[in-house]
């Protein structure tokens, strides 16, 4: 167990994670303002994202543009329990959620039997993605699909999705989705307390799925997968199944976005059909382009690099954030394939230099 | 219409001659009648209405038309006279002949409602009789429309007179219109005959009534004869509209086929070409639309002369502006990213949100409006409730004619070479002296300009406006997928079974399940046949 703790990160590194997330985790108790907390909440959502993001493309080599879906369905999951919890309590009074008497529905649809219960909920925010990633990923893997094609299919995949939940008729509250959430587990959702536990559930979600990434990606499995990622016909040659590695990394990456858009939903507040349209899958990638791809620490911190420049960017100046992340796009392809981690050992012989220029002793002129 | 007035009517299409108020001394009934259409009473002229009913006369056309639209003035002398709105002559109401000195001052008849509801049936009634065609088919379908017992009879009394066949079928299809709400058996059944043999969607809503059941569990229809024949007309409606609804969504299907041939023979080529996928492909699409809006508005503005040909001079400019900008991303950008196809990927979708985002700056989000010049506004009319648009049948036309294009240059000449050759082998092409690098941009630039001919065509069909790219992207490179990559004749194949397929499916399942029905499709297509339908032979790509 130890020997593979030491085989995961070295005691210096691990000592250094361990204290970042106990940094993120106390935030709130540092005196992060209270308004502020939902906010790092959902930062610490996209984090989990990046992972499973950074986990398929950064290891595995698949560029997966429909990770939004994996994470609206999760959303999606964990908010049908949230609205299942307000029963009787919106302004129908019905049992039914408001847009389905909106709809004159009488009953609800048989998929939404069971979400009454959170265990329920919360298991299938992760089996829902996971099967829907199996299924087609299997398929897609089984036929050769990679590369370009791949990204462009799962892209097809969430562009097909988004349209289905923007129906009524689907049962999901179509444009306006699920939102008007109370309580969670009886807690109330806006109370501090409330918000302070799921950003501390999260802080730990974090952590765990950190934890999991790394555990993959340094196992003989991961190795696997980097090498399908290199060269994946010589991989084949070499005797390894390449479509079974990849269907698990893919399966496991969804699964893991799932529990970000379970945690995600009740800090937001919503869920609608607009977190799964292409363009947040495409900026999922963006996330993990600029945090520096095959380094899951960089994937954390370029969510949070991103996701932050959007909030601030949004408010201060709107109309200029859609140039920024194009810019970002160009830019980080451009100059930092490697992303800002890979900036690390770029500027390790400038630091040198500048550092042997300060200890030469200045001549006296 | 008060009963009284109905019985002065009907009194009077009886033939029976009822006192004459009109004061007029000309000769010939004719004459008198219609000055009497001048008389001062309400009463007087519903009389004299009934007298020219009775008359039967086609001459009387233009004083009662006039009548109608308050057009009718009594002179001093007691005449009727027709007042002309435009010319401001005034004209002999039999004869329209102008009358130079008219006895001023003329009085505007006035026209109540219950007069035009009296005037109207037998204007028809003469029109009916009216030597001029085209006369006739209007009337017929005016009178159809009051659907009332006397319409009933003057129809039947025309149709059996009628010669001209066109006419005949307006008129017959009128009487059965009346007809199926008559009292007797054998014309409801005479007239459900016509109407199964017509199958006009115009007697849905009647037949559906017709076969409807009452509010007590019994049909409407009482007799089970009709009954039954009601059904079968209602069949051969539903069947009708069945076959009008299929042929509007292959025409709807083949437009966007071609609007996709347009995105995806770009795409074709590009990604043949340089393995590259080009996420602001769809953006090329909309910046050709804004282009064509462009040309719109300067011609609006300096040249409105020649406003009706903005659309031939915006062809060479979308196309040169959108292959310009497609030069510019591939030598700027792309080049440095050959080799990587996954970070061309996300760089040119970053590309797409500078270019969206750009238009929504200096044109505004909404979406802005090209108008269709007049030459390409309207359609042709293949089948009663089928019209096909003239701008579609261009839009296909054109398509036809860049894939023409676009085939010539690749293999006809050194251009089109010297891709053939570098998309097979890019380093023995450049061993061989084929300067590559130029190769890549001209053919980017090419690709671009032909998503923007597509703008323009697509401006002529729907909204223009930023995002418009990016609803077509995605099925662009689906065309792609299932055409096989760098295909030309996959390209269009692919093109046109999605369009086809995605329209026809639409009806039937919803525009949603519809699209996921097609990625269904595609995917299982893709587990047979990697390559797509027209896969390159030779070497398989690692």
């Amino acid at each position: 167990m130890l020997t593979r703790l030491r085989e995961m990160h070295s005691p210096l590194a691990w000592g250094l994670v361990a204290g970042a997330g106990l940094l993120i985790a106390a935030l709130p108790a540092l005196g992060l303002p209270e308004y502020l907390v939902p906010q790092f909440g959902k930062f610490l959502c996209f984090g989990i994202a990046a992972l499973a993001m950074d986990l398929v493309w950064g290891y595995a080599g698949i560029l997966s543009l429909g990770h939004g879906l994996f994470f609206a369905l999760g959303g999606y999951s964990m908010g049908m329990y949230l609205m299942r919890s307000i029963a009787g309590e919106g302004v129908y009074r019905s049992q039914l959620p408001d847009f389905m008497v909106f709809l004159d529905w009488k009953q609800l649809p048989w998929y939404w039997n069971g979400f009454q219960s959170f265990g329920f909920a919360a298991v299938m925010s992760l089996v829902v993605p996971g099967a829907l990633a199996f299924v087609f990923g299997w398929f897609a893997f089984r036929s050769r699909i990679r590369g370009v094609y791949f990204s462009i299919v799962t892209q097809a995949l969430t562009y097909a999705a988004t349209l289905l939940f923007f129906q009524n008729a689907t049962g999901f509250g179509g444009n306006n989705g699920l939102t008007d959430f109370k309580r969670i587990l009886g807690a109330p959702l806006h109370d501090p307390t409330t918000r302070k536990t799921l950003y501390l559930v999260s802080a730990i979600a974090l952590l765990a799925t950190y934890f999991v990434c790394r555990f993959v990606v340094t196992s003989r499995l991961g190795r696997v997968l980097t090498a399908v990622r290199d060269g994946e016909l010589k991989t084949r040659f070499c005797g390894y199944e390449s479509t079974h590695y990849k269907v698990f990394v893919w399966t496991l990456s969804a699964m893991l976005c799932g529990l970000a858009g379970a945690l995600y939903v009740p800090q937001v507040g919503i869920i609608n059909p607009s977190e799964m349209q292409p363009s947040n899958s495409i900026e999922m990638a963006i996330w993990v382009a600029v945090g520096g791809r095959g380094t899951l620490l960089g994937a954390v911190l370029g969510a949070w690099l991103v996701a932050g420049g959007k909030s601030w960017l949004t408010a201060a100046i709107p109309s200029a954030w859609l140039y920024a992340l194009g810019a970002l796009f160009v830019i980080v392809t451009l100059f930092l394939p490697r992303g800002i981690v890979g900036l690390g050992p770029k500027l390790r012989p400038v630091f040198d230099t500048v550092v042997a220029r300060l200890r030469r002793p200045v001549k006296a002129t | 219409m008060s009963t009284a007035r109905t019985k002065t009517l009907l009194a009077a299409l009886g033939g029976s001659v009822l006192m004459v108020l009109s004061p007029a001394a000309h000769a010939g009934p004719l004459d008198d009648a219609v000055d009497g259409l001048a008389a001062s009473s309400e009463d007087a002229i519903i009389v004299n209405v009934g007298r020219l009913a009775a008359l039967d006369d086609p001459r009387a056309i233009p004083a009662l038309s006039a009548l109608c639209d308050d057009r009718l003035r009594a002179g001093t002398d007691g005449h009727a006279y027709i007042f002309d709105s435009k010319t401001r002559d005034v004209k002999h109401p039999v004869t329209g002949a102008v009358i130079a000195s008219p006895p001023r001052p003329l009085k505007e008849v006035e026209t109540s409602n219950d007069i035009r509801r009296v005037a109207l049936p037998v204007l028809a009634q003469l029109q009916l009789a009216s030597p001029d065609t085209a006369v006739r088919l209007g009337a017929a379908e005016e009178l159809s429309k009051t659907g009332s017992a006397e319409a009933g009879t003057l129809l039947h009394r025309a149709l059996s007179r009628e010669q001209n066949a066109g006419v005949r079928d307006v008129l017959s299809q009128a009487v059965a219109r009346v007809d199926l709400a008559s009292n007797s058996r054998d014309a409801r059944l005479a007239a459900l005959a016509i109407v199964e043999k017509t199958a006009s969607d115009a007697f849905l809503s009647e037949l559906q009534r017709m076969t409807a059941k009452g509010g007590n569990g019994t049909a409407v229809e009482t007799d089970p004869e009709v009954h039954a024949a009601a059904m079968r007309a209602l069949d051969a409606v539903k069947s009708r509209q069945r076959l009008i609804a299929f042929g509007g969504s292959l025409m709807h299907g083949l437009s966007l086929a071609s609007v996709l041939l347009f995105v995806a023979l770009g795409l074709a080529i590009t990604f043949g070409l340089l393995g590259v996928i080009n996420m602001a492909h769809g953006e090329m699409l909309m910046l050709g639309a804004y282009s064509t809006y462009t040309v719109q508005t300067l011609f609006h503005n300096y040249l409105p002369g020649a406003q009706q040909f903005y659309l031939l001079a915006a062809i060479p400019v979308a196309f040169l502006a959108t292959g310009g900008v497609g030069v510019v991303m591939e030598r700027s950008v792309i080049r440095h990213l050959y080799g990587r196809p996954l970070e061309t990927l996300l760089a040119t979708w970053g590309i797409s949100l500078v270019l969206i985002q750009t238009i929504r700056l200096i044109f505004g989000a909404q979406n802005v409006s090209v108008a269709n010049p007049d030459w390409l506004a309207g359609g042709t009319l293949i089948a009663q409730g089928l019209v096909l648009p003239w701008s579609r049948i261009a839009v296909v036309g054109f398509v036809v004619l860049v894939a023409a294009g676009v085939w010539f240059i690749l293999q006809r000449t050194r251009l089109g070479l010297q891709v053939r050759a570098v998309t097979q082998n890019r380093a023995m092409a450049s061993c061989l002296g084929v300067p590559t690098r130029r190769v890549d941009a001209l053919v980017f630039g090419l690709g671009s300009g032909i998503a923007g001919l597509g703008g323009v065509a697509l401006s002529q069909l729907g909204n223009v406006g930023p995002e418009m790219g990016q609803s077509y992207i995605i099925d662009a490179f689906m065309v792609v997928v299932l055409g096989g990559v760098g295909r030309l004749a996959g390209a269009v194949a692919a093109a046109l079974g999605l369009g086809v397929i995605n329209k026809l499916i639409e009806p039937a399942a919803g525009a949603v399940l519809g699209k996921i029905v097609v990625l269904v499709f595609i995917i299982l297509f893709i587990q047979r046949r990697p390559q797509g339908l027209f896969a390159q032979r030779g070497r398989v790509e690692a």
